[in-house]
């Protein structure tokens, strides 16, 4: 184990220095302390926490979610319990975890991700701000924040404003064209990109003849997604100068290294933390232990190596 | 609180009924924190479908070493768990949830249906090793005898004694698990502990308020966690929005909850 903790597996998003490229999706591993019975989290390179909002909310009601072929989908309905208890509560407790924490962050209106961002400026232990587009724009008449892109440069400039800590702007692959969204928020200052978010999907019952989650349509997570994931990293990946985080499906340490073979600087790891909850870490440990054998200077030397036929 | 993500070797598999199968796997961590009431995520594939690991009551401990869960073959997930072999290897996460918070030398009722007998056998098993005087009244049902009495036989081996109720009248009386506890007289301290399906919980919820009764229920939500983290496992709770099954429960007071639940 001393041999493989000399691997250089450090990564750089923006100003923020990570020690590995191995983070938790938000929505996927809580607030992290639940993790800790089987994680060592101070071994991650960050963990992004649960999305938050203005005010609490209650979330969907049930069924929530359901198992799909090599995947799930799940309509939770954004339920947190909104930036002032975060701030006060599970932000205190993480404070002694020795991991960076991203704050992934949501809104339905451009004036909520904006007061949400004043509300985390400051607060001890926050590493990052993540942003996630995917919410419906109340004011636009509920379109996506994340499909068109002068809405999700307004959302983006907006956070950035607000912001002391470096932006990551989470990207939906519910568009035609996910590079014009990608540009479109680097443009207006974000720091990094990060995707895919779930694709919407759905599920029925032929049997009952009704949708099998409450809110009949959902996102689609897990191993089934990775494939779309990896082209959209790969496509996003040539068109912006900033870090692009891979998201979609990875489980392992060689899923790890597709991302970022595609172009990615480093990844978060989101469903899979339900079935093997140690999922994270024992990518970082593959990753120790392929830079070790491949002779590689750093992991950094993985990123957009990609040959093409 | 003690949780573990361990390789448990299945050392026995039983099927008690046509599609009814009870696991004992090895664990010392797991069967030496388990409380009853607690539950384990159990993985049924090593690839990558079915995705999601399936919960389980845990229906009883022994030897500080072993634990058993009970099932019936539903779908996907409790078929490849029903074809396992003796000597496999299954991950478990656990244990898992908040068990039975009992009285033990106060009268106890545990009333279970089908499936939900399961963390039954554990408490009374636990109620009897706690306080040998107090025996706990013992009403179980289910669709029929075939389904239900290997699961009566297990209370009887314990010394108990079970009131039975099956659906078609095949075993004990014949209707609802509600239609037996009519019929047996209460002290008024008695608490109930309850598993089983929503609608049986129900009734017995409203009969426990009827008679003032204390009464907690075990629910059973589909999830894909089991710690806390996905959010799916939500039951209605009275004083307005959700609990997780999961981490809240999944034994709730079921005056807290809000019923009817879907």
């Amino acid at each position: 184990m001393a041999d493989t903790i000399k691997a250089d597996l450090s990564v750089s998003i923006g100003s923020l220095k990570l020690k590995n490229p191995v983070m938790t999706a938000s929505g996927t591993f809580g607030y992290a302390r639940e993790f800790e019975p089987y994680v060592n989290l101070h071994r991650l390179g960050a963990v992004v926490v649960k999305g938050i909002s203005l005010e609490p909310r209650a979330g969907n009601p049930p069924p929530r979610i359901v198992e799909t072929s090599c995947g799930m989908l799940n309509a939770i309905g954004l339920e947190n319990v909104g930036v002032d208890r975060f701030i006060t509560e599970k932000m205190v407790s993480l404070q002694d975890v020795k991991v960076p924490v991203l704050v992934n962050i949501l809104g339905d209106s451009i004036d909520e991700y904006r007061e949400i961002t004043k509300r985390l400026a400051g607060v001890a232990g926050i590493a990052g701000i993540e942003v996630n587009i995917s919410c419906p724009n109340v004011k636009k008449g509920g379109v996506a924040f994340g499909t068109v892109p002068e809405m999700a440069s307004a959302v983006t400039r907006a956070v950035r404003e607000e912001s002391t800590v470096p932006v990551i702007v989470k990207l939906s692959p519910n568009v035609s064209d996910i590079t014009v969204i990608a540009k479109a928020v680097e443009e207006a200052g974000a720091d990094a990109v990060s995707l895919i978010n779930t694709l919407i999907g759905m599920a029925i019952d032929h049997k009952s003849r009704r949708p099998k989650i409450a809110n009949v349509i959902g996102g689609l997570s897990g191993p089934a997604i990775k494939p779309v994931a990896l082209r959209m990293v790969y496509q996003v990946s040539q068109v912006v100068s900033i870090p692009v985080i891979g998201i979609g499906g990875i489980e392992t340490y060689e899923d790890v290294l597709e991302f970022m073979l595609a172009g990615a600087t480093a990844v978060q790891i989101g469903t899979a933390n339900f079935v093997n909850p140690r999922a994270s870490e024992e990518a970082v440990e593959g990753l120790a232990c392929y830079v070790k054998e491949q002779k590689l200077r750093s992991i950094r030397d993985v990123i957009g190596a990609l040959i093409l036929p | 609180m003690s949780q573990f993500q361990e390789k448990t070797e299945i050392t026995r598999i039983e099927r008690l009924a046509v599609d009814i199968y009870r696991l004992t796997l090895l664990s010392p961590e797991i069967a030496s924190a388990a409380q009853p009431g607690q539950f384990v995520m159990v993985r049924t594939t090593n690839s990558k479908d079915p995705l999601l690991r399936r919960p389980f009551s845990i229906c009883q401990t022994s030897s500080g070493k072993y634990f058993q869960i009970l099932f019936k073959v539903v779908g996907r997930g409790t078929s490849l768990l029903a074809h396992c072999r003796e000597g496999e290897f299954l991950s478990v996460l656990g244990p898992l949830g908040n068990g039975f918070q009992v009285d033990y030398n106060s009268a106890n009722c545990l009333v279970g249906g089908g499936m939900g007998i399961a963390p039954l056998l554990f408490l009374g098993k636990t109620m009897l090793r706690k306080c040998k005087e107090q025996q706990p009244i013992v009403v179980l049902g289910a669709r029929n005898k075939d389904e239900l009495s290997p699961l009566v036989a297990d209370f009887k081996e314990l010394g108990l004694l079970v009131h039975a109720a099956t659906d078609d009248g095949s075993l004990g009386r014949h209707g609802l698990v509600t239609d037996v506890l009519k019929n047996i007289s209460f002290g008024t301290e008695c608490q109930f502990s309850v598993c089983g399906p929503t609608p049986m919980m129900r009734a017995v919820h409203f009969f426990c308020k009827e008679g003032e009764y204390a009464c907690q229920v075990s629910m059973e939500t589909a999830m894909a966690c089991g710690m806390g983290a996905c959010l799916g496992c939500i039951v209605p709770v009275e004083k307005g929005g959700y609990a997780h099954a999961c981490s809240d429960g999944p034994v709730f007071n079921a005056k807290e909850l809000l019923w009817p639940i879907q």
